[in-house]
């Protein structure tokens, strides 16, 4: 694995990786190091291919241990993949499909059985970056992002699928809608979605999820 | 009700209850926030006896109007500006008693943005994720105040501080930020690292509890392309396609695609919160501690 360190003002590190994957890995080892009291930060922000490291008392010798390190790929999740209803009825459906170069069914059969993983957060609170879907289904963002997209939007761009918290701006192309709970602050945890959690998402008919009973 | 509360009678241009923040969940995309001005926001805590981490009122520009429903303490800090009770004025920057039932009206800014209020016992709005800070950003924490509007109090645990006056900075005439450079300064041009160490910049009108914009010369990118998502820490100073260096404050994203070019030193963001639009600014290279 090939890990770049960069410092980031007096106390910070931005460990950059070649890939969305080494980045995960990275990830869970760094939280295994955290929680068994080998690593003291405030914050450990994973990205696309990158992660933070803040609130660190001494990041030059972190810097040169992490250079030095080997990290292991990330453990598989013990924990079942966290299901989210979905009607696929989006405004950019068609666009999509016709990106795809696929009819609209077959956008809600390729996203529904595909298993995905929060990469990472960002945006908003509770908003995950989820990917999984291979790299041909990539799709840019809309030209003109909207002023409002309502909260529970399932939307795509560039390799990731999102959900969105609550209503807000977004240039990500909507293809569903959810009545899932992204963020409550109220609940413990706050975030229905955290980095690394496994995602399926299962289509609804109009009375509720297709072939349930409930 | 207790009758431990305020009622806001004029709410100001924007005034939020902050306290220190809520660091520790950047992973979740929830922004850090707290009081942009945190020395003045634990100086006014300091003064009416509350501990350090108790939520005070921020202001901005042009103060707040409160009328206490019981005697309490009150300390205004932060920028100086004109407060008094019932019309008449009172000390700024020292703790003072105010009588149920008055008027306290916390002036406009004399030359800075931010004042702080504290109220002795605390504002103890319900908190999120461990902090009453309002998030502008994300919108968690208590909506900014509106006229009308009713803030409960906590008690008032310890005499308050028994000072005339407590010195505070003056707002910065010029703001000098201290600046490690990186972690994308490779992004740039060597001409655009150059002019951002050295030519001034001036504070923009657009600024706010995300970040400080400035206005003056572009700095030119040495590449093209887009940065993939990255996280982001208090002071980073990001530069938009525009290339006008934006300096994250509290409110700021959690994870971001433009470059940051360097990163302002934490103690230096408290002026640079009390810089009003037109401020020039001068970013300076400094080595990393």
């Amino acid at each position: 694995m090939s890990v770049r360190v960069l410092p980031v003002g007096d106390d910070a590190l931005l460990v950059e990786l070649a890939s969305g994957a080494e980045a995960e890995a990275l990830h869970a080892e760094l939280l295994r190091r955290r929680a068994a009291g080998l690593l003291g930060a405030r914050e450990i922000v994973p990205a696309a291919r990158t992660v933070l490291l803040d609130g660190l008392s001494d990041p030059g010798r972190l810097a040169s241990e992490l250079a030095a390190s080997d990290v292991p790929p990330a453990p598989p999740r013990e924990q079942a993949a966290v299901e989210i209803p979905i009607r696929y009825d989006g405004p950019d459906l068609a666009e999509v499909a016709a990106h795809w170069g696929v009819p609209e069914e077959e956008v809600a059969r390729i996203h529904a059985g595909t298993e995905f993983r929060v990469a990472f957060c960002g945006f908003a609170p509770g908003f995950g970056y989820l990917t999984g879907l291979p790299p041909r289904y990539d799709v840019p963002r809309r030209a003109t992002p909207r002023t409002a997209v309502p909260a529970g939007s399932v939307a795509l761009a560039g390799p990731y699928t999102g959900v969105y918290p609550r209503a807000s701006p977004g240039g990500w192309q909507l293809i569903g809608s959810t009545d899932a709970v992204l963020w409550d602050h109220a609940r413990v945890p706050a975030a229905l979605l955290s980095p690394g959690t496994r995602v399926r998402f299962v289509p609804m008919g109009p009375a509720g999820p297709v072939g349930g009973t409930s | 009700m207790s009758d431990r509360a305020v009622s806001v009678v004029r709410a100001g241009a924007l005034t939020t209850v902050q306290d220190r923040g809520r660091p520790g969940h950047a992973h979740l995309g929830v922004p850090r926030s707290g009081a942009l001005d945190a020395p003045a926001a634990a100086l006014v805590n300091r003064l009416v006896g509350n501990p350090p981490d108790a939520a005070v009122l921020e202001t901005t520009l042009n103060g707040c109007a409160l009328r206490p429903r019981s005697d309490m303490t009150v300390a205004v800090g932060g920028e100086p500006c004109r407060v008094t009770v019932d019309g008449r004025p009172v000390a700024w920057g020292a703790p003072v008693r105010v009588r149920a039932g008055t008027l306290l009206d916390i002036g406009p800014a004399d030359s800075g943005v931010r004042t702080y209020v504290g109220l002795a016992g605390g504002i103890i709005v319900e908190p999120v994720l461990g902090s009453r800070s309002t998030d502008l950003l994300s919108g968690l924490g208590p909506p900014p105040l509106t006229d009308g509007s009713v803030l409960p109090l906590g008690r008032e645990l310890v005499p308050h501080a028994r000072v005339d006056v407590a010195p505070q900075p003056a707002p910065p005439a010029e703001l000098v930020l201290r600046v490690t450079l990186g972690p994308r300064d490779d992004w740039f041009t060597p001409d655009a690292l150059r002019a951002f160490t050295s030519r001034t910049f001036l504070v923009s009108s657009a600024s706010n509890r995300i970040g400080l914009r400035t206005e003056g010369p572009a700095l030119e990118r040495a590449r093209s392309g887009e940065l993939a998502s990255e996280g982001m820490v208090l002071g980073a100073v990001q530069v938009p396609p525009a290339g006008r260096p934006v300096v994250f404050l509290a409110d700021h994203p959690t994870t971001g695609g433009y470059p940051v070019i360097g990163v302002v030193r934490a103690v230096d963001l408290a002026a640079a919160a009390q810089a009003v639009p037109g401020t020039p600014v001068r970013f300076v290279a400094v080595r990393r501690r």
